[in-house]
């Protein structure tokens, strides 16, 4: 079997002197869809912000296709087929929808102008917006842009960091629908989700995260069928 | 009326133009950099000593001699950069704003020591308003002036809007952290806003200096006004600062005026004053500026 897309082996980081993540592994392969669930300061976002050379990792190793990239600044990490979706402020709210996709390819030195097309595709709502600012457009739009721009240079990996946080349910049941399409599409992808059940429906496979360890993993049919699982975060439904 | 236009209107927005080419650097130095630069005034005499000095050497007129200038000075600026602003780009923004206050004096020195404090002329003789526009009195160089700053105001836009460089300096502006998870090279944009910043502030040196003459202490002098425009257009929004630049020089001169009675209505003297009372107003009233911009 080949190397997986993306592997996090026994990696401990964290913010400074704080250490969040304390061994984690965790596992992306080819055309994949992964979900980190757990509670509030588990450590999920904080694992992908590794990946992407955003904390300090003291013990462990980031391998993107078996490549080390452990520590490797953003700007260098997004040029090896990276992208990364955050949570809140992902898009350049000043700059048009066009601009913001542009940006996406900004490493690139080709012409963007038949990715954007191809973006516009699959998100037909931008297209009407391309000239207006990104930060006029409504939650689950915005979203579209910051996947939009993300996928511009065809990642071998999509990072999106709870794309559904704040979003009405029904933008929600739309965006978990363009992260399937998007997967079937061919790229691979790893997300954090608060809304886990949901998240774990359309996962291959995913991981629960708690006090910054990995508790339990398995395919997402199979967490959501796990009762320890469903105990700690499926019960109550909705966020949380 | 013509009195009005000649001694009044017409000034300001000479006066107003020269502000907003000076309030672009500094707002895009806050709105990229993140910090107030008070050595930008000192980079435009710098730049327009460097202008003379060429002038003296070719015996060429100042406009034709200033594209050189305007190069020569932003060289100067990615250099000054490197070795005073770059060592400080991570840390708390107060840091890089006391090394602006020491590389403005180190830079008004120099240019005191290399050209001496004596006050120059940029072109030698007085020139007589044009025939042609009479009644209306403007001089060919202030011509010159309106000119240029509508070609450098154009040429600015269609950076910032129509070339992948210019985009990006407005996405850092926007979302420095996610510019950088987007692989933008934050460093590129560093330096192309000391480019451009230091090139306009040139532009607006040298056109203050045809208007009146050449001291060292002109880029001073020039701070707090252009400081007040960027503030009141918006700090980190270009276009808010050129909008800022027009509305005080226009109010600096037009104040004057003797709008009730025949005393100006504000003396001539208290003229800088109009400047910062703008800033102060704004800063309690509306501190995102006319455009939205960043508060402080």
């Amino acid at each position: 079997m080949s190397a997986p897309v993306l592997e996090l082996d026994g990696l401990y980081a964290g913010y400074g002197e704080t250490e969040i993540l304390h061994d984690i592994h965790l596992r992306v392969d080819e055309g994949e869809i992964v979900v980190i669930v757990g509670p509030n300061g588990a450590g999920k976002s904080t694992a992908m912000k590794a990946v992407f050379g955003l904390l300090n990792i003291t013990r462990g190793a980031v391998r993107l296709a078996g490549t080390e990239i452990t520590g490797t600044p953003p700007e260098k990490v997004v040029g090896k087929g990276v992208a990364y979706v955050p949570q809140t402020a992902n898009i350049f709210a000043t700059l048009s929808v066009e601009e913001n996709l542009e940006m996406g390819a900004y490493v690139s030195s080709e012409n963007p102008a038949p990715r954007i097309e191809e973006i516009y595709q699959l998100f037909p709502p931008l297209r009407e917006k391309r000239r207006q600012p990104a930060g006029s457009l409504s939650g689950g739009q915005r979203q579209m842009v910051a996947m939009g721009k993300a996928l511009m240079l065809h990642p071998k990996i999509l990072l999106l960091d709870e794309p559904t946080a704040g979003l009405s349910p029904k933008y929600r049941g739309e965006i978990f629908h363009i992260v399937r399409d998007i997967n079937a599409a061919g790229s691979t992808i790893l997300m954090v989700e608060q809304n886990a059940k949901q998240a774990l429906g359309i996962a291959h496979r995913g991981y629960v995260l708690v006090d910054g360890q990995n508790r339990h993993e398995g395919t997402g049919q199979g967490l959501i069928a796990d009762e320890e699982v469903a105990r700690m975060f499926l019960g109550a439904g909705g966020h949380g | 009326m013509m009195e009005f236009l000649n001694f009044y209107l017409f000034p300001g927005i000479l006066l107003g133009c020269i502000y907003a080419l000076g309030a672009i650097g500094i707002s895009l130095t806050f709105g990229i950099l993140r910090f107030s630069n008070f050595a930008h005034g000192d980079t435009m005499v710098l730049g327009v000593y460097i202008t003379l000095s060429f002038v003296w050497l070719t015996d060429l007129h100042p406009l034709v001699v200033m594209p050189l200038a305007m190069a020569l000075t932003a060289f100067a600026m990615l250099g000054m950069d490197r070795a005073f602003f770059k060592p400080f780009r991570k840390s708390p923004p107060i840091m890089s704003v006391i090394a602006s206050f020491g590389l403005m004096l180190m830079i008004r020195s120099a240019v005191q020591f290399f050209w001496g404090t004596q006050i120059q002329a940029m072109v030698k003789g007085i020139q007589p308003p044009l025939q042609w526009l009479q009644p209306l009195m403007l001089r060919e160089k202030q011509l010159y002036i309106l000119g240029g700053t509508v070609i450098l105001m154009v040429a600015m836009h269609l950076l910032l809007t129509r070339t992948k460089i210019g985009k990006a300096m407005r996405a850092v502006s926007d979302n420095p952290d996610l510019a950088a998870l987007t692989g933008i090279n934050t460093e590129r944009v560093v330096q192309a806003t000391w480019i451009l910043g230091a090139s306009l502030a040139v532009a607006a040196g040298v056109f203050l200096a045809l208007d009146t003459q050449v001291e060292t202490n002109m880029g001073f002098k020039m701070l707090l006004p252009m400081f007040a425009a960027a503030i009141l257009g918006g700090i980190g929004k270009p276009y808010g600062a050129v909008l800022g630049g027009m509305v005080i020089g226009i109010v600096e001169e037009v104040s004057a005026y003797p709008w009730i009675g025949t005393t100006p209505l504000l003396n001539p003297g208290y003229k800088a004053g109009v400047a910062f009372a703008i800033m102060v107003l704004m800063l309690i009233w509306r501190p995102q500026g006319l455009l939205r911009g960043r508060q402080f």
